[in-house]
This record gives structure tokens, C-alpha cells and sequence, in this order.
């Protein structure tokens, strides 16, 4: 079993070169790149959740193959980039664990006992951010972005389904 | 035979994940309020009223049932509130609610006498006089047995009850007499009984650390992985203790309880449903698990002989269960 894992888990990490070079980004105009696409895409789509006790939090999400750390808080008005001081909570896994994570392929206690996600700092907010967002169903976010890039995201989806 | 054999009941946190579950091939989902009335009283989780309305539409447009757990105890200060829940289940339209407090099935049993009623594990009704004691007071009509009784004693059970009994087949351990553990209470002052968590968010803490990733219950260590281990639920019975000098799972190893291979024996006790753990869990958790019950049981209904549990499904469970194995749990073990 632990086999299939790996070996799964191989065949969808990034190439390590593409690691690399993005990995050379400074982090805050990638934070800055990362903020502007979620808010002209999905965040029309997640404004209506309950953000209650979650504006003002700071989140720090790392990529860990990317050496990316992107910090940002949550506005009435979407997300927002941070100064990376002092996050709530820091979700940490690679860059495809994290794709699998958006497009729902992945269950992120899975990713967990498998020691492929983490969360620290307050456990209660990253647990309510993650159990909101399982919440939205997966064809809702699609139908936020333009006509194009949802196909795109479709075939991604698909392409990763079968790995 | 019984009219209701091996039901597929399957959990829902959210309505993408009853959807799931129902597109998958669940013959019933459960789920919970947004509130401690509920054992999986975790911050984001649960349903709404709007959410629950659309979730029973969803599953009743393709002919499967939705029920409801309300299997925390009430306090005098809060019961009112409970009562509401129950009122709220009926006027949803739910197909059954699961309690576990005697006050609250005397409430439903009077106020809504259509509402099917059945007893939660958090009742920790382990023989027949109990359960039958809540058929005959409340009219339970099933009732689904704690996880430590082994199969022969669910077969005595069986045989002295008329209540439908409903098994525990996949998902996270919970090693004590259901309905009355006290150790997330002990750490953390919040039992699953009242506050509908154990080892509630707001007590846990993950830390990678140099010496690996520390878990922290209320600030209090209770397990640290090394990079290679896989990590398992943050509750006391799955932590690792100094005992004499030795650091170990004193309670129970991070396993999950995984019995394909016990449903010809649960179809030939005539065992109603099959219920799969994890509200918590995600809607790709759900959709996994659904499918492959979904297909044992199938297998199992056509030809129960010769069944033998695929390479293929067990490789798909054990990819998302908690701890790197699974267990019988104590289903299948000698001793009584
Ligand atoms: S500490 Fe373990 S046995 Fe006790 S309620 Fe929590 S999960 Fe169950």
C-alpha cells in the first residue's frame, strides 16, 4: 500500500525544474498574483459564506516544493495580501496536493495521515476555513471562472483524476 | 430475512458530500445540525436549514434516506434547544432521527409519534434488554451497536430483539464504550457527550518541530511523528505515553476499523445496515468509500458464498484511513 502512495505521489510532483524557477519568485508579487486571480475568479462565488470570526485572521499558506510563502488575510471584500508577520494559521503542502485540494480530488485528512498537509497555529480557524470550503460544491467554483479557463480547469481535473 | 438488509448508510458533513454520497450509491446518508446537538460539532461542518432542506430533496428525489443524528445529551439549561432540533428533523421531513438521551426520545416519541426513531452508538446499548427496553418505551426501531461487542454476541443480539441493528464497517476507532468516554473531557474540558466533539479544534495545536510533527492537546503532548510515521486523529486514546519507562500507543494504535470481509457473515445475521464513519471527512473521502461498499455489498447481496473482498477495493480503503492499518476491531476476537 504504502507503494501505491508513493509511487502515485511521484508520478504527480512537479518537475523539479519548474520547481526551481518558480521557486526564485519573490514571494510577495506571487502572494500579490495569487490574491488578484482568487478574487476575480472564485471569490463571486465564496463572498456569501459565513466569514464570521475568520476577517482579520492572517493565513500563510506554504508550497513546500515551490519554497513559497504566500500570506494573506480575508476582507469583506476578498482576500488580501500580507506582510509576512505573526500568521493565525499556516497550511503547508506541495503544489500538487494542493491543486488536487482545489479541484476535490483529495480528502484533506487523507493528506494529513499521510504527513502531505499540515496545519498549525489555530487549529479551529484552518479547520472551519477547510470544512467551508468542502462545503461549496466543486461545479459552483467552476462556474466562476470564464468560459475558457473553466475548461481548462475541467481537463486538469480530469487528467488528475486518472493519476 | 429481513425487510432491510445491509443498508448503505454514509456520512455527510456538507451538501456536497451528501450529493456524493447518494451519487455514489448510499442507500441512506446521515448528517448533523450546525450545533452541538450533533457528535461531530466541528467549526464550518453541519447543516443549516436551507442546506438540510436542499439535502433531503436531493436524496429523496433519488429515493434514499436522510437521517438525522441528535445523539449528544441535553443539559436542563440547553434541552429546549434539542427539543427544537427534533421539531426541525420532523418538519424537514428527515426519514429518522438518531438519539441517545431516554428525555429526548420520551419528547419525539409524544410530540412527533411518525417519527422514526433510532437508538445512536452514543447510547451504548450493548444487549438486547437495552435496546429492547428503548423499543418498548420509545419505539426505537433500530439501533446501531457500539463497536466492542464481537460478531457471535451481535448474533445473540439479533435474536432477542425485534429492533433492526445497524453495524459500524468503515472509518476512524473510537476504542471505548461509546456514549461514555471521558478522556477529551479530562484534557480539554469538552466531552463529545455535551460539547459534540472529541478533541475539539480549539484544543488542538500541530507543530513540526525539529524532533518531528508534536501534537498538543490543551498544550499538553500527547504524540510526536517522525517524518516517515503517518499521523492519526489528535484524541487521547491515539496518543503515545511514557509507561514504565517506555514510550508507546498505551491505548490504541491509529487504526481504522475496516470489515469487508465480515459482510457475508453480517448478511447471514440478517444485520439491517452498515454505517460508514466520517461527517468530518471530505466529499472525495465519501465518494471513495461510498463506492467501494457500494460494490461489496452488491457482491455480497448476489452471491454472499463466494464473496471475497477485491485487491482493489481494500487498496482503495486503506489509501484514506487513519493510521497505516485496519482492524476487525472487536468483532472478530475470541474472548467476551
Ligand atoms: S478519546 Fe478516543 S475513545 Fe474517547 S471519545 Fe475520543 S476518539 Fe473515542
Amino acid at each position: 500500500m504504502a507503494t501505491n502512495m508513493t509511487q502515485a505521489v511521484q508520478k504527480t510532483k512537479m518537475p523539479e525544474i519548474v520547481g526551481k524557477l518558480l521557486g526564485q519568485l519573490p514571494a510577495w508579487p506571487a502572494t500579490q498574483a495569487f490574491v488578484t486571480a482568487f478574487n476575480l475568479t472564485v471569490w463571486k462565488k465564496l463572498r456569501e459564506l459565513d466569514w464570521d470570526g475568520i476577517h482579520g485572521r492572517k493565513f500563510c499558506v506554504v508550497i513546500k516544493d515551490l519554497q513559497l510563502a504566500l500570506h494573506f488575510s480575508v476582507t469583506q471584500k476578498g482576500l488580501r495580501a500580507e506582510k509576512p508577520v505573526q500568521p493565525d494559521v499556516i497550511f503547508t503542502a506541495s503544489l500538487m496536493d494542493f491543486i488536487r485540494l482545489a479541484l476535490r480530488l483529495e480528502d484533506p485528512d487523507t493528506l494529513f495521515f499521510n504527513r502531505r498537509l499540515l496545519i498549525e497555529g489555530n487549529t479551529d480557524v484552518g479547520l472551519r476555513v477547510k470544512n467551508m470550503l468542502d462545503g461549496v460544491e466543486f461545479e459552483t467554483l467552476l462556474d466562476s471562472f470564464p468560459g475558457p479557463l473553466g475548461r481548462v480547469v475541467m481537463y486538469a481535473r480530469k487528467k488528475l483524476q486518472q493519476t | 430475512m429481513p425487510a432491510t438488509l445491509l443498508e448503505l448508510i454514509c456520512p455527510a458533513g456538507s451538501l456536497p458530500a451528501l450529493k456524493a454520497a447518494v451519487d455514489h450509491g448510499a442507500d441512506g446518508v446521515y448528517l448533523g445540525l450546525k450545533d452541538n446537538t450533533n457528535a461531530r460539532n466541528f467549526s464550518g461542518l453541519n447543516f443549516d436549514a436551507r442546506s438540510l432542506a436542499e439535502g433531503i430533496g436531493y436524496a429523496h428525489g433519488k429515493h434514499r434516506k436522510v437521517l438525522l443524528a441528535l445523539n449528544t445529551y441535553p443539559q436542563p439549561a440547553t434541552l429546549s434547544r434539542w427539543q427544537q432540533a427534533v421539531d426541525t428533523a420532523a418538519e424537514a421531513g428527515v426519514d429518522a432521527i438518531i438519539l441517545a438521551d431516554p428525555g429526548l426520545m420520551a419528547y419525539a416519541s409524544k410530540t412527533h409519534p411518525d417519527l422514526r426513531l433510532h437508538l445512536s452508538v452514543q447510547g451504548s446499548a450493548t444487549n438486547y434488554e437495552a435496546i429492547n427496553f428503548y423499543h418498548q418505551h420509545f419505539g426505537i426501531q433500530r439501533a446501531v451497536l457500539p463497536r466492542v461487542l464481537s460478531l457471535p454476541q451481535v448474533e445473540n443480539v439479533r435474536r432477542h430483539t425485534p429492533v433492526e441493528l445497524e453495524l459500524f464497517g468503515f472509518g476512524g476507532l473510537c476504542v471505548m464504550v461509546e456514549g461514555r468516554c471521558l478522556l477529551s473531557s479530562y484534557a480539554c474540558g469538552d466531552s463529545p457527550n455535551t460539547f459534540g466533539a472529541c478533541s475539539p479544534g480549539h484544543a488542538v495545536r500541530w507543530q513540526q518541530t525539529p524532533q518531528g510533527m508534536e501534537t498538543r492537546l490543551n498544550g499538553v503532548l500527547i504524540d510526536r511523528y517522525a517524518d516517515h510515521e503517518k499521523a492519526g486523529y489528535p484524541t487521547l486514546c491515539k496518543g503515545r505515553f511514557e509507561v514504565q519507562g517506555e514510550t508507546y500507543y498505551a491505548l490504541e494504535e491509529p487504526t481504522s476499523l475496516n470489515t469487508l470481509e465480515l459482510l457475508p457473515e453480517m448478511h447471514r445475521l440478517g444485520i439491517a445496515a452498515v454505517k460508514i464513519e466520517g461527517r468530518q471527512r471530505s466529499p472525495a473521502y465519501v465518494a471513495q468509500v461510498t463506492q467501494v461498499w457500494r460494490a461489496a455489498i452488491d457482491a455480497v447481496k448476489a452471491n454472499a458464498e463466494n464473496f471475497r473482498p477485491q485487491t482493489s477495493w481494500l487498496a482503495q480503503l486503506d489509501k484514506v484511513s487513519e493510521g497505516s492499518m485496519h482492524t476487525l476491531g472487536a468483532y472478530y476476537r475470541p474472548w467476551k
